[in-house]
Parts: structure tokens; C-alpha cells; sequence
């Protein structure tokens, strides 16, 4: 059958000539690139000294925001919660009370705000999600720890720390 | 016998003993390091400087794992294949020449344990009985994949081990002697009569035939199908754990050491190297074969890293293929050595022969 | 010291070969077979057969016992896959064993009697040459030529049919 797109081509397999039969030549051509190798700059990085640049996309461990002012973004509406496919985020909201509106941007704020990053697949959809601008994934790789307890963040680990000055 | 032959045998054999098992273990970190510095990287370099107690962590590491027994397997040989794998590594090294005769004092100390008038038989005979670990293993521990492994490994041995046995009897029609310590003897030095002395480049063919076989004999890569995770999940180790996995490993290494130290004894003239004479003559009797002995293991390590390089180079043979490298290239190619050596040495026989009658 | 170590070697090669047929499992068997046989190479040695004692080693330790513990590891031969054997073949094995056991006496005997009057059975301990490779060479490309070719001619066409063997079933399967 001619082929459509005319893009086809049928590789000419031709039999090994007796030079490449004999294996050798090939084997120590192999073995000469591998000990050329031997001298060339090691790609590895020493990690926990030397760290990686992340790269521009990168999604790490969340940060919960804060406006200009220094208060939380947050307004615990649930739609990270809702969005998020491995069910990793829950929240408690609140209402804000009289004296703390500079802690809180909107009247309902999150009281409990976990994320369990054992669920976590740092799909970035809660980023997407947030109608505030509270929550982002801009935080570096996420600690090893023992415990399975461990791994659920709470808002003393997810909030940014308040601004300076 | 007497009393200080035996305490002087007993010193050389702990000597020889403890530096093969210390190679073996550093051998394990070396490997690591060929292959990270072979594919770009560092390789082990966290415990100690360097990633010099790497091979103690992983000793402790082994020693304290769960040993498990397979419930259907059957326990006395389930325990046995291991140890039979590592004594067998071990006992190879006796008939090796570590180095010409010391002398202390008036006393002549041997650096070889015993100069059996059969040495390169003997060691074939290790070699050839180093399968049975493997085999052992892999049928006591009742497990398929196992005893595909050790099945390969029985059948790749013995194929392997004619095609070494035919290297070897071209090699013996050269030397004219088994005893390991007259064929170190007679390369001596470096260059004599207009050629080189050692046997590696008089039977060149030999020697890459014996060297592909002694990479098939210790299952290393290509030719380690016995532990092909691809098809066989861990190979004839697959239901061991603990140190009974870790002596199958160490086996490999000190197989590997030993088969070095043959190659290095038989074809690259083992405690020789060029102004030897020079070297024992200014040095005395005592320091000139130390630094021989040096040199042998000098030959050895270059060997052992050859062994690495190679692994880290060369992909594995699919089985077939290696079949037919054993039966179909290596045995006649062996065959025709001996032929050609045979016409080599008869032509050399009637040219000295009417060199003289002229 | 020696006498002793013979006798020790030859109880244990003596238990061992009866331990190969008086095991249940036929891999057990193997292995003591394989002991055994290893057990007869010190017995070489002891006779100062020195290459003898290595080819043992290799041929029948090395190659020819891993061959069988390879089939029958394959076979995974047990209990309920084992032949029934008539009476006929249980009588003609023990004929023919005991046939065996009257050839090997006769031929001890034979040799007792003969070494009483003759002193060259003795020497065969006492001269240190007679196991080493240079000496069986010597021998057997001299005094025993011809019986040494007709052997290898057996052996080769043991070979041919063998690969013949190999050959036919092949043509049968396409």
C-alpha cells in the first residue's frame, strides 16, 4: 500500500560484515568511551550542601499567603479542598471576630488548615483553584520524616511567616 | 614436617586469607566507584572519607537483616549452597605464587602454599566445583526463578569451562609444565631471545579465549544470566537474604580475585616485571620479591578493575547468544589454537634442529 | 598416620555410598554421590595419583555430577512420578549386582594372592613418580598407545551419536 503521508522509509538492514561479526572492535571502541568518561566532569550534585536551582514551574511544598498587610488571604471557601484530586486538604473555617481584622483579610477565615503530603501530588490544582491568591506551591521539597502523623501540615507549617517591619 | 614450616604455612595461608577477603570486600566499594565514575558520577562517598568504610557499613548492614528460610525449602542445603559458594572461592588461591622465595636470615620462606606438581588442574577443579553453590542454592530454595538461575549457571559453567580447558592445553603445550610455580618462573623477567617472556604474547588467541571464559566462569556481566534480574527476578538468589545473600555476593568477588591473580599468574608473568634482576640484586633477598609480590597485585587490581570496566561497558548476551559464542567460536577457535600452536612449536623444533646441523 | 586416614576415607566413602542409595529424594542421592566421589579422590591421592585424583575432580565432580544434579533437578522427580518396577527387573538387579560383588572379590583375591609372592605391588606406593602427569604421559603414548586411540576413537563415536541423537529428533518436530 503506498503510503500517505510519503514520509515512510524502509531501513536497509544489511548483514554484518565479518569485521563487526568479530564483536571485538566494537567491544573495545565501547570500552574506550566509557574509560574517556572516567576523566570527564562528575554531574553529580552533593545535595544536602549544594542545593539545585528549582526551575521556573517548579511545584514544591504550599505556602498559605498573606496580602500587603501582612494578614491571610485565606477565606476557607473549600474549593482547593474541592479541586484537590487526592483528597489531601481539609479546613475548619471561622468567623472573624471584632479586633482581628488584622490578622484575617475576610470576614471567614481558615482555623484549621491541613494538607497531608503523603497524598499530596503537587498537581498545582489548588493553586488554580483559589479565587483569594492564598495558596501557592512555591516551597521547597518536602522533608522525609518517621511518622505518618508527621507529614499532615498544619497552618503553623503552611503560613507564611508575617512580614517585617 | 616440621614445626616451623607449619607456623610459616599457617602465616602465609592467614596472610593470603585475609588479603583476598579484604580485597573482595573493597572490592564491592571499587565496584560502586568504577560504575559512578564510568557513567559520570562520584559512586559511594558518605562513610568515612571517600566512602572508605562504604564496605563495613554494608557488612554490619548485612550481618544485622532478617535471615529468612523459605518454609518448603529445604533447610540443610538452603544453608549449604552459600557456604559451599565462599569455600570454594576461598580454598582456589593455595597453589598460586605470590612471589619468588624469600630469604630471612638462612631460612628460604616459600610465598606459595603448595607447588602441587597439578596446579592448573587444581584450580580448574575449584573453579569447576563452584557451581555446585550456585546450584545447591537455587534448588533448596524451592522457588522456579531460583532454580532457572542455577540451572543457567550449571549449564553456562560447563560450556565455558571446555573452551577454558582447550585454551589452556595449547597454553600447556608452550610451558610443558602444571606446576603454576615453573610456568611463573620460566617469564621471567620481562624480555629474553627477542621476544617477550610472557605467555600473553605467545598465545595471544589463548589468552582472550581464557579471559572471555574466566568472565563466563565468575557469571559477571555479559555473562551473568545465573542473576538476569530482567527474566528471573534475582536469579539463583532470590529467596536469600541477610549474610547467606551477602557470601553469594562476596563469593563473586573473591572468585573474581582469584581468576585475577590465575590470569595474572599464567599469561602476565605474575611476580616478573622488566629489571626484576636489577631490582633483587640491589634491593637483597628479603625486599626484592616483596616488591614482586607488590607487583602481582599490582597485576591483580588492573584485572579486577578490568572485570568492572567491562561490566559497565558491555550490556548481557541474551542466552542463546551465549550458547553460541561458548560452542560455536570459542571451542573451535580454541581447537585451532592448539593446532596452530602444535605447528608453531614443530617449525620452531626443525628450524633450531637444521640450524644446527648447518 | 596414613593407615588411619585410609581407613577414615573409606568408612566415610563406604557410608556415603550407601547414603546415595538409601536416600528418599533423588537430588540427596546426587549429592552423596558427589561426595562420594570426592571422598575417592582423596583416596587417589593417598596413592600418590596425584593427576589421577585431579581429573576425578574435575571430570566426575566437576562435570559429569553437574550434569546429572541438572536433570534431575529439571525431572523434579518425587514420589508419586516414580515407576513401578515389576518383579523381573527387582530380580535381575540383584543378579546382576551380585555378579558384581563375585567379580570384585575374585579380583581382590587374585591380587592378595599375587602380592604375597610378587614385591612390585608394593613399589607402586613407594615410587613418588609413578602418579604425576610427565610419567602417565609417558606411559600412555608408549606402552599403551594403541588401547589409549581405540579409547578416544570410542569416545568419538560416542560423539557422532550423540549429535546424531540430537539431529533426528529435530527433523522429527518440523
Amino acid at each position: 500500500m503506498e503510503s500517505l503521508s510519503n514520509r515512510k522509509k524502509v531501513l536497509e538492514q544489511k548483514p554484518l560484515t565479518f569485521m563487526e561479526r568479530m564483536y571485538l572492535p566494537a567491544i573495545l571502541k565501547g570500552m574506550a568511551i566509557t574509560f574517556m568518561h572516567m576523566f570527564k566532569k562528575k554531574e553529580t550534585i552533593f545535595y544536602p550542601e549544594v542545593q539545585r536551582e528549582f526551575s521556573e514551574n517548579w511545584r514544591g511544598m504550599h505556602s498559605l499567603k498573606r496580602d500587603e498587610q501582612g494578614r491571610e488571604r485565606c477565606t476557607a471557601c473549600g474549593l482547593c479542598a474541592l479541586s484537590c484530586p487526592a483528597e489531601a486538604i481539609t479546613m475548619i473555617s471561622a468567623e472573624r471576630k471584632k479586633g482581628e481584622e488584622h490578622l484575617y483579610r475576610e470576614e471567614k477565615y481558615a482555623a484549621v488548615y491541613e494538607i497531608n503530603m503523603l497524598r499530596c501530588i503537587f498537581c498545582g490544582l489548588c493553586e488554580e483553584a483559589c479565587p483569594k491568591e492564598a495558596i501557592y506551591l512555591d516551597g521547597p521539597i518536602v522533608p522525609a520524616d518517621y511518622l505518618r502523623k508527621d507529614f499532615i501540615y498544619g497552618k503553623d507549617k503552611l503560613v507564611e511567616a508575617p512580614l517585617q517591619s | 614436617m616440621e614445626l616451623s614450616l607449619v607456623i610459616e604455612k599457617f602465616i602465609l595461608i592467614t596472610g593470603i586469607f585475609a588479603v583476598s577477603l579484604v580485597v573482595a570486600m573493597y572490592s564491592t566499594l571499587a565496584e560502586r566507584k568504577v560504575a559512578g565514575y564510568l557513567q559520570d558520577r562520584v559512586g559511594p562517598n558518605r562513610a568515612g572519607w571517600g566512602g572508605i568504610f562504604q564496605p563495613l557499613a554494608d557488612g554490619i548492614k548485612m550481618f544485622l537483616k532478617e535471615e529468612i528460610i523459605p518454609a518448603q525449602a529445604s533447610k540443610f542445603l538452603f544453608i549449604a549452597g552459600p557456604s559451599l559458594a565462599i569455600l570454594t572461592a576461598c580454598i582456589g588461591s593455595a597453589v598460586i605464587p605470590w612471589g619468588s622465595n624469600i630469604r630471612i636470615g638462612d631460612r628460604v620462606v616459600d610465598l606459595q602454599v603448595t607447588d602441587i606438581n597439578v596446579g592448573i588442574l587444581y584450580i580448574f577443579g575449584v573453579v569447576s566445583l563452584g557451581v555446585y553453590g550456585i546450584m545447591i542454592g537455587g534448588w533448596a530454595s524451592n522457588n522456579k526463578f531460583s532454580l532457572m538461575g542455577a540451572i543457567r549457571a550449571a549449564s553456562q559453567n560447563i560450556s565455558y569451562e571446555i573452551a577454558m580447558g582447550l585454551s589452556i592445553i595449547a597454553f600447556l603445550m608452550v610451558t610443558g609444565s602444571l606446576s603454576l610455580r615453573t610456568i611463573t618462573e620460566q617469564q621471567h623477567g620481562f624480555w629474553a631471545n627477542g621476544w617477550f617472556t610472557w605467555y600473553a604474547f605467545q598465545q595471544p588467541l589463548g589468552f582472550l579465549i581464557f579471559l572471555v571464559c574466566a568472565f563466563a566462569e565468575t557469571n559477571r556481566t555479559p555473562f551473568d544470566l545465573p542473576e538476569c534480574e530482567t527474566e528471573l527476578v534475582g536469579g539463583y538468589h532470590t529467596e536469600y537474604s541477610s549474610m547467606k545473600l551477602g557470601f553469594y555476593l562476596f563469593a563473586e568477588y573473591i572468585n573474581m580475585f582469584v581468576s585475577s591473580a590465575v590470569m595474572a599468574t599464567l599469561y602476565f608473568g605474575g611476580y616478573n616485571y622488566p629489571g626484576m634482576d636489577w631490582v633483587n640484586a640491589t634491593l637483597g633477598p628479603l625486599w626484592g620479591p616483596l616488591i614482586g609480590v607488590a607487583v602481582l597485585l599490582l597485576k591483580i587490581f588492573f584485572f579486577i578493575f578490568f572485570f568492572m570496566w567491562v561490566r559497565w561497558t558491555i550490556p548481557r548476551f541474551r542466552y542463546d547468544q551465549l550458547m553460541n559464542l561458548g560452542w560455536k567460536v570459542l571451542i573451535p577457535l580454541a581447537i585451532a589454537n592448539i593446532v596452530l600452536t602444535g605447528v608453531w612449536i614443530t617449525a620452531k623444533h626443525t628450524l633450531e634442529n637444521s640450524v644446527s646441523i648447518f | 598416620m596414613n593407615i588411619s586416614v585410609f581407613y577414615l576415607i573409606a568408612f566415610l566413602s563406604v557410608f556415603f555410598s550407601l547414603m546415595v542409595i538409601f536416600a528418599k529424594n533423588p537430588v540427596h542421592s546426587v549429592i552423596y554421590l558427589i561426595i562420594t566421589f570426592f571422598t575417592f579422590t582423596i583416596h587417589y591421592i593417598l596413592l600418590n595419583a596425584q593427576f589421577l585424583a585431579i581429573v576425578n575432580f574435575i571430570v566426575y565432580m566437576g562435570a559429569i555430577m553437574v550434569l546429572f544434579l541438572f536433570v534431575l533437578m529439571l525431572l523434579n522427580l518425587n514420589k508419586e512420578t516414580e515407576p513401578v518396577k515389576s518383579l523381573l527387573v527387582k530380580l535381575a538387579g540383584v543378579i546382576a549386582g551380585m555378579c558384581l560383588l563375585v567379580v570384585l572379590a575374585g579380583s581382590l583375591k587374585a591380587i592378595s594372592t599375587s602380592a604375597k609372592g610378587n614385591p612390585s605391588t608394593q613399589e607402586v606406593v613407594q615410587n613418588l613418580d609413578l602418579g604425576t602427569v610427565k610419567y602417565l604421559g609417558k606411559v600412555l603414548f608408549a606402552d599403551f598407545l594403541l588401547p589409549f586411540e581405540v579409547s578416544s576413537i570410542l569416545l568419538l563415536s560416542a560423539m557422532v551419536g550423540a549429535v546424531l541423537l540430537a539431529k533426528r529428533e529435530k527433523t522429527e518436530i518440523s
